[in-house]
């Protein structure tokens, strides 16, 4: 995974409250056994219409946020499936960093997984980002993750939280199964202790 | 004396392999359940690392998303070529890795949810997960399931763990009985409609209570299964006496000496008294009644008896939500909800695709027809589910009333495969999620119960199940 840079981009907002996994990717296109190539695809209900044609409305087509990199978005984000097609989608479209008031468990997760950042922030301040996202192209965001820091285009900073764990694997694009690799040891204890002692797992 | 624990907290405790000082955990994973739709790109995962599965003897694999479910599906033109691809990698993938696997052939074959409790896979005080968020419907077992993602899925594969932070514990008591017409889909639901899709988010729910106890492992099933749908990592229910006596003799579950060891263990698996929940939530069974959903979340649940609510009814971020799902849905605020004229029914899915759900709407549906020019399918959760109803004769009730008898899948639950709603069709349907085109493409979902399913196919409405019998 590439390392997890500083990042200042233009920040579409999405206010709408449970957008979930079926919206960010319908299961239409759950079909391909790749990763990549999903981005064409994401929000594709709301996005284009039938025939193909876009949907002008809707904020990822209009001019101004068609290079979004940040979404802000209305609470619990990514709700509904397991489908890691979401978050594959929303990388490959280019966006790496989500903020809401929530997200839904197991997206959350997932999205660590493909170098996409959510953060969880207060009401208030996802209120004041979400203003500072509609005024289009010229407003540019800035997330570091590094300092913990999203710094609006007025230059009014907010910090926010982050799994310090997770923090590092994003900032160090390291691989989890890399990782755990190093303790197989303790694996491989427990795993002899566990037959031992129910041998009927 | 140790301190109290919930049930989640033994689970847990018994399954850390490793802990970081954080808190970050390698938990052990006991039974991981594959199918077609997330596993494909995590064993390529491992084939271009040279990585093995670690413990295929622990990892069951069932191909159930995509699969037509009509009679002739032995036919591969019946499934899309993207369907076949992802079908055949399961396959391929499943016997070069060396897992235990059900292929469409085989009659056990069926929705993975359905196949492992029914296998006896499924046990008391496991760990289990699957790429998929409906694996919460294994804590019915008092089993810790939860849903992950396909890079999940590679690392479990690997590892045979997991990398988590325990989540908090919240209990949700349903106290005493339930009313005549009130099921397991109804109890699931009103909690839901109680704490919101995200008032479970951080959380492992215990479900418990006298309501609780009262159901069967279908019923317990059901609840668990939509534990994900309230936004909680996982549902969980203490195994006791029915629990026991549902795994006894399975096919994968412990023999002789191995199940008295097992059982030993399995009975000290319950929430000790004085244990901290972090959040309480507790129910009436009485006042829980046939519930619908309206809208387009599955928070959005009303009794049957109720009335379509307005955008006005709702308040915050919730307000455009309600309006977007009254649009979507096509309904007037005020209209009542057994007004609501629908074209499809659909029976199935991992939330009421066993045995007993077919029981229940069998017994609306006996001696009766379904509503003129209504399409009504039966999708029965496996293939020893559709076994099991045809010798106990509901499957000819079914096919009586004019229900299409099917074979075991997803199907119209989300609507992978051939089995779909089309533009602004309306159905009264048994599964868990009534997203926007989740059956289809601006197709419209109301979530039910089996038995409200069959009443609404008798009647072509929506229908409070209560007037029929
Ligand atoms: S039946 Fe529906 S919810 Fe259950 S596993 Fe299949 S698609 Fe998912």
């Amino acid at each position: 995974m590439e390392k997890y840079e500083k990042l200042t981009g233009i920040a579409a907002p999405m206010p709408l409250v449970n957008i979930d996994t079926d919206m960010i990717i319908p299961k239409v296109f759950l079909k391909s056994i790749a990763r990549t190539g999903f981005g064409k695809n994401l929000f594709d209900e709301m996005r284009f219409n039938r025939d193909g044609t876009e949907i002008p409305d809707f904020v990822l087509n209009k001019p101004q946020y068609r290079d979004a990199s940040i979404l802000i978005a209305g609470d619990n984000f990514g709700c509904g499936s397991s489908r890691e097609h979401a978050p594959w989608a929303i990388a490959d479209f280019g966006i790496k960093c989500i903020i809401s008031t929530s997200f839904a468990d197991i997206f959350f997760n997932n999205s660590f997984k493909n170098g996409i950042l959510p953060i969880v922030m207060p009401q208030e301040v996802v209120d004041v980002l979400m203003q500072d996202a509609e005024k289009g192209a010229n407003a540019r965001m800035t997330v570091d993750l590094e300092s913990q820091i999203v710094t609006t285009s007025d230059g009014e900073e907010f910090s926010f939280e982050v799994d310090a764990f997770k923090k590092h694997c994003l900032l160090n694009g390291l691989d989890d199964i890399g990782l755990t690799y190093q303790k197989i040891d303790a694996i491989d204890a427990f795993e002899a202790e566990q037959a031992a002692k129910a041998p009927w797992l | 004396m140790s301190a109290p624990k919930t049930l989640y907290d033994k689970i847990w405790d018994a399954h850390v392999a490793h802990e970081a000082e954080d808190g970050t955990c390698l938990l052990y994973i006991d039974r991981h359940l594959v199918h077609e739709v997330t596993s494909a790109q995590a064993f390529e995962g491992l084939r271009i690392a040279g990585r093995k599965v670690r413990a295929p003897h622990k990892t069951i694999a069932v191909p159930d998303h995509n699969v037509p479910t009509t009679l002739d599906r032995a036919d591969p033109a019946t499934m899309t070529e993207e369907s076949r691809i992802q079908v055949n990698a399961l396959d391929t993938n499943a016997k070069e890795f060396g897992v235990h696997y059900y292929p469409v052939s085989d009659v056990r074959q069926g929705i993975v949810h359905i196949v492992g409790p029914e296998q006896g896979w499924t046990l008391p005080g496991m760990t289990v997960v699957c790429g998929d968020s409906h694996t919460a419907t294994h804590g019915a077992f008092g089993a810790l399931a939860h849903g992950i993602g396909t890079s999940e899925v590679e690392h479990v594969l690997a590892t045979q763990t997991l990398i988590q932070k325990k989540s908090k514990n919240m209990k949700v008591e349903i106290t005493g009985k339930l009313k005549p017409g009130v099921t397991a889909k109804d109890i699931t639901l009103a909690v839901i409609g109680e704490t919101g899709t995200a008032g479970g988010t951080g959380y492992v729910i215990e479900y418990c209570g006298e309501a609780i106890r009262d159901l069967s492992m279908e019923g317990r099933m059901t609840v668990c299964n939509m534990a994900i749908e309230g936004g909680a990592r996982a549902g969980l229910i203490a195994p006791d006496e029915t629990t026991f006596a549902y795994c006894k003799g399975r096919p994968n579950a412990p023999k002789g000496a191995d199940w008295d060891a097992a059982l030993e263990n399995w009975k000290t698996l319950y929430t000790d008294e004085g244990a901290e929940f972090d959040l309480v939530v507790t129910l009436k069974g009485e006042d829980i009644q046939p519930v619908v959903t309206w809208g387009t979340s599955p928070e959005d649940v009303l009794p049957i008896t109720a009335t379509v609510p307005s955008a006005d009814d709702f308040e915050g971020g919730k307000v455009a939500a309600a309006q977007r799902s009254l649009d979507y849905m096509g309904l007037t605020p005020g209209q009542k909800l057994t007004d609501i004229a629908i074209d499809t029914v659909f029976i199935g899915s991992c939330t009421n695709g066993r045995i007993e759900d077919l029981r229940a709407a069998a017994e609306i549906l006996k001696g009766k027809k379904i509503k003129d020019g209504l399409r009504a399918m039966v999708v029965p959760g496996s293939g020893l589910v559709r076994a099991q109803a045809e010798e106990e004769g509901l499957a000819d009730i079914f096919k009586d009333a004019g229900f299409e008898w099917r074979m075991a899948g997803c199907s119209m639950c989300l609507a992978m495969n051939p089995d779909q709603l089309a533009e602004h069709e309306r159905c009264a349907s048994t599964s868990n999620r009534n997203f926007e085109g989740r059956q289809g493409y601006k197709g419209r979902t109301h979530l039910v119960s089996p038995a409200m399913a069959a009443a609404a196919a008798i009647t072509g409405k929506l229908t409070d199940v209560r007037t029929l019998t």
